[in-house]
């Protein structure tokens, strides 16, 4: 039956982090993307960073969160096998003006509730990061990086073994309220719940006014960034922040080193019209790349292997001073539907303590009890590239195809591409496959593997070519066949 | 884990891989294995099926996958062998290579490596074009292995970005297969391509080329709708106010090679920032001991039959190098001392070898930077003229060669060769 006690709105790292909370629970709870997979939109195209807090006004929901969040994340790397690295972050002083800031910075901090703060001489900091030039720098211990698809694909999947149902392509249409009831009408039929999560991110006031007149704006803006080659991962150990820039609530251009050993530099802030616009512009990757260069002389445009843009959801408009807070509450005109608005940054943060005030939230209208068999654990993934000789060996006489490496340049192989397609969510898309094996992440950018991935897809998974999507519902990859096989 | 030892390892199974293992095969190599990690042999050859292959090699006009099977059969008859689905993780100094297939991991002992990876296509972010991140946008060669070896069509209405030859060729192919093919856009004042490709592929078809154009934006959420292309200045950056939106659902980008020496640098071998290729003395012997370069990854070649040509020498090196080893290590300790450096001067891109320890005369293989009337060339040590030639209709996507006599004498240290237009 399409019956359901929570219906959340949106798969992106807000929508799963609740799902997966709500999972421990006796309640049936489903998930709408419109996207092809989960992580389709902010959650993807991110910095990847596990904030500390000490960048959120004080007492704010910002900082509350944030800082809660950031406490949760070890624990959940331990049950989900997330990759989490805490590799600290240094914000940078360049001149004596700038060292008040960064003293106001660690005040900041320190009402948050952000420990070990500590600034640091320049001349220290060169013996922590030798290409980096300073006068003085606020180190911040408690900040971390992650893989923020991934992090995201890993609670949906995670949800759905504790029998969260997620539906992707679909787009909510309609929300009406009935008496005890929401009617949620979508592209893939209608289904009803009680308690409906507007996680929508950029869309979240689209969804408020299919049912009320919202009371709020949203205002996308936008932030690309550049993404450098793996040979440059050792220019530095930590993120690296200027003082954060006043205007716009927004950190700066900044460098922060990935788990897989690409650096990001970024991201650019501009106020956009149309939230859909994830365009890369060449005026902002030249800023980037000049703001990023006055940081580290030493990085190189012949380095730039890739460049995105991702939308930030601001409830403040351009030229307001001061930004906005999150809104997460029930909304007041209609019981039931319980609002997430301007989910930004530190939202990848702050998702595992969001995700414990909704839930906290629904337990007000909905008893919820403890499942008996929650499955908290997810094992780790395994790579092939990061295993020994042995284990590599071993491996491939399990089962050969450990042996057929298709990803040149990050040396995936078929073995980790099939399982990357037999996911839970039933995600086949060759994006789907690149942000949970990195499979075409690499300096070739898929030139190599897109061929062989095409196939594993028509030989063990009979997708039809003209069915094969890059991300998105629209994004088809192929127009058919040259010469008619049978069929075609 | 599986031990070997052979005597040469042949990286890379493409024309310069099997031509390098034939010749060291040939030149009294024993045991010859070449490792690739495709299914097949022969690398691009196979999906290059216009012909034009093997003319100045052998005077037979072929189609790459005609000239592939020669040298493979080659290959097979006198008992190279050929491992596919292999792919090399990494080598060191003492040439031991780390390689895995569906039958487990090898370590393989070899007395000399031949490094014949190839190269790979430039992306759009390589020449970081702007925009969204629709799907539809491919690079030449991708799209060249979709049509012909996978028998999918990428797209319908196509714009292709440089005049590269794969790009200039799959303007024919997709017109062919009935695409609609918009034209081609080049940044350069010329087409990077061969001038035959040119003929052949666009003007024969009535495919437009853009000269001094690029392509300044994309646009699509899902699949590619339109780009945006603009006229260039002398800088190369882009007029304002002389876009033009041209709507298609696909770009080829023709943008140029990349040498793939990701091996290379992990074992620690110079790379010429130049080519982008390894660093080789006359013998084609990288900064490595026993280590040979050939093929595009060493220098992106313009013709197939002449890098099968030098990568016979390099594989001929090889087994060379082996003998010396057992041998007669004085005769090598003694013609490796004089060691001689190129440097590439006026008008010249780069020069191979970059280095020379012998004498007696030594082939050069350079590049020109611009296209040229007439030129003259001038290789010279400290302004003393060695060698000089008129150049007739130089182009840059040529490799030209010279003989260059190299005498004994030790004084030199340094040579230059440069040119003089007219």
């Amino acid at each position: 039956m399409n019956n359901f006690h929570v219906a959340i709105i949106g798969g992106g790292v807000i929508g799963s982090a609740i799902a997966r909370e709500l999972s421990k629970y006796k309640i049936k709870v489903i998930v709408f993307e419109k996207g092809s997979d989960v992580a389709s939109g902010a959650s993807k195209a991110n910095s990847g960073v596990v904030h500390s807090g000490i960048n959120s006004a004080e007492f704010s929901l910002k900082a509350r969160f944030c800082v809660e969040g950031n406490k949760m994340f070890q624990h959940l790397a331990d049950e989900l096998n997330f990759p989490l690295q805490w590799v600290g972050k240094f914000v940078i002083a360049k001149n004596d003006e700038e060292i008040n800031k960064l003293e106001r910075l660690k005040n900041v901090g320190i009402k948050n509730g952000v420990t070990g703060l500590e600034i640091i001489r320049g001349t220290e900091l060169k013996k922590k990061e030798p290409y980096i030039s300073c006068v003085s720098a606020l180190w911040v211990p408690t900040a971390g990086i992650t893989l923020p698809y991934q992090f995201t694909i890993i609670l949906a999947e995670n949800s759905i073994e504790n029998d969260v149902k997620f539906l992707l392509e679909t787009k909510v249409k309609g929300l009406i309220k009935k008496r005890d009831h929401f009617l949620i009408e979508t592209n893939k039929g209608n289904f009803q719940s009680d308690i409906v999560i507007n996680a929508a991110g950029l869309n979240c006031r689209e969804i408020v006014s299919m049912i009320e007149e919202p009371d709020f704006d949203v205002y996308p803006c936008r932030g690309e960034y550049l993404v450098l080659d793996k040979n440059y991962s050792s220019v530095i150990n930590s993120m690296i922040y200027p003082i954060p820039v006043a205007e716009h609530g927004v950190l700066g251009i900044h460098i922060t080193p990935t788990i897989e050993g690409n650096i990001l530099l970024g991201p650019s802030a501009e106020y956009i019209d149309n939230p859909n616009d994830k365009k890369t512009t060449m005026e902002k990757m030249n800023i980037i790349f000049s703001e990023a260069k006055e940081i580290i002389p030493l990085i190189s445009k012949k380095a730039v292997i890739n460049a995105y843009a991702g939308i930030r959801c601001k409830l403040s408009p351009p030229e307001s001073y001061k930004p906005a807070d999150y809104i997460i509450e029930e909304s007041k005109k209609t019981p039931g539907l319980i609002n997430l608005l301007g989910i930004e940054s530190p939202g990848l943060t702050a998702a595992p303590a969001i995700a414990k005030e909704v839930s906290f939230i629904v337990s007000k209208s909905i008893e919820l009890k403890q499942k008996n068999k929650f499955k908290s654990k997810r094992n780790k993934r395994r790579r092939f590239s990061q295993m020994s000789t042995k284990e590599q060996s071993a491996l491939i006489k399990k089962d050969n195809r450990w042996g057929r490496i298709v990803c040149r340049c990050e040396h995936i192989t078929e073995a980790e591409v099939i399982k990357a397609l037999s996911n839970p969510l039933e995600s086949q898309t060759l994006s789907s496959v690149k942000y949970r094996c990195r499979a075409g992440m690499g300096r070739c950018q898929g030139g190599f593997c897109t061929q062989h991935i095409v196939r594993i897809m028509e030989n063990n998974f009979n997708l039809d070519i003209k069915n094969m999507k890059l991300k998105s519902p629209d994004s088809k990859l192929f127009y058919g066949r040259v010469r008619g096989k049978k069929g075609d | 884990m599986i031990e070997k030892t052979v005597d040469v390892a042949v990286i890379g199974g493409g024309p310069a891989g099997l031509a390098s293992a034939i010749s060291a095969k040939e030149s009294g190599a024993k045991e010859v294995i070449v490792l690739d990690r495709n299914s097949w042999f022969g690398g691009i050859l196979p999906q290059c099926i216009h012909d034009g292959f093997g003319l100045e090699e052998t005077g037979l006009f072929m189609t790459g996958p005609e000239y592939a099977e020669k040298y493979i059969n080659e290959a097979e008859k006198i008992g190279v062998k050929l491992l596919n689905e292999t792919m090399v993780i990494n080598f060191n100094k003492k040439k031991e290579i780390k390689t895995v297939n569906k039958k487990d991991i090898y370590k393989i002992k070899a007395k000399a490596i031949v490094l014949a990876m190839g190269c790979r296509e430039k992306t759009r972010w390589n020449v970081m074009i702007p925009g969204d991140r629709p799907s539809g946008i491919y690079t030449a060669g991708v799209a060249q292995a979709l049509i012909n070896l996978y028998n999918i069509i990428p797209g319908r209405n196509v714009l292709i970005l440089g005049s590269g030859d794969v790009g200039l060729i799959m303007a024919r192919r997709l017109k062919l297969e009935g695409a609609n093919v918009l034209g081609v856009v080049e940044i350069l004042p010329y087409p990077s391509g061969l001038p035959r490709n040119v003929v052949q592929c666009l003007e024969d078809y009535d495919i437009p080329l853009l000269l001094k154009h690029t392509v300044k934006s994309i646009e699509g959420n899902g699949r590619l709708k339109q780009v945006t292309v603009s006229e260039v200045n002398e800088k190369m950056v882009p007029i304002s106010g002389t876009e033009k939106r041209i709507e298609c659902d696909t770009l080829l980008l023709s943008v140029g090679l990349n040498p793939e020496n990701e091996l290379s640098k992990l074992a620690g071998i110079k790379i010429d920032y130049r080519t982008g290729g390894p660093i080789v003395n006359q013998d084609f012997e990288t900064t490595i001991s026993g280590v040979f370069a050939c093929g595009n990854c060493l220098q992106v070649y313009d013709n197939v039959d002449f890098l099968s040509m030098d990568a016979k020498r390099a594989g001929k090196n090889a087994a060379m190098y082996i003998y010396y080893q057992k041998n007669g290590k004085n005769i090598q300790k003694k013609t490796k001392r004089t060691i001689l450096h190129i440097t590439p001067g006026n008008g010249i891109r780069y020069v191979i070898p970059q280095h020379i320890s012998k004498s007696g005369d030594i082939q050069l293989n350079f590049r020109i930077k611009k296209p040229s009337g007439l030129s003259h060339l001038r290789v010279s040590s400290r302004e003393k003229k060695i060698f000089e030639k008129e150049l007739r209709c130089t182009n840059p996507a040529n490799i030209i060669k010279v003989s260059v006599p190299i005498a004994k004498a030790t004084a030199i240290k340094t040579l230059e060769v440069k040119l003089n237009g007219r």
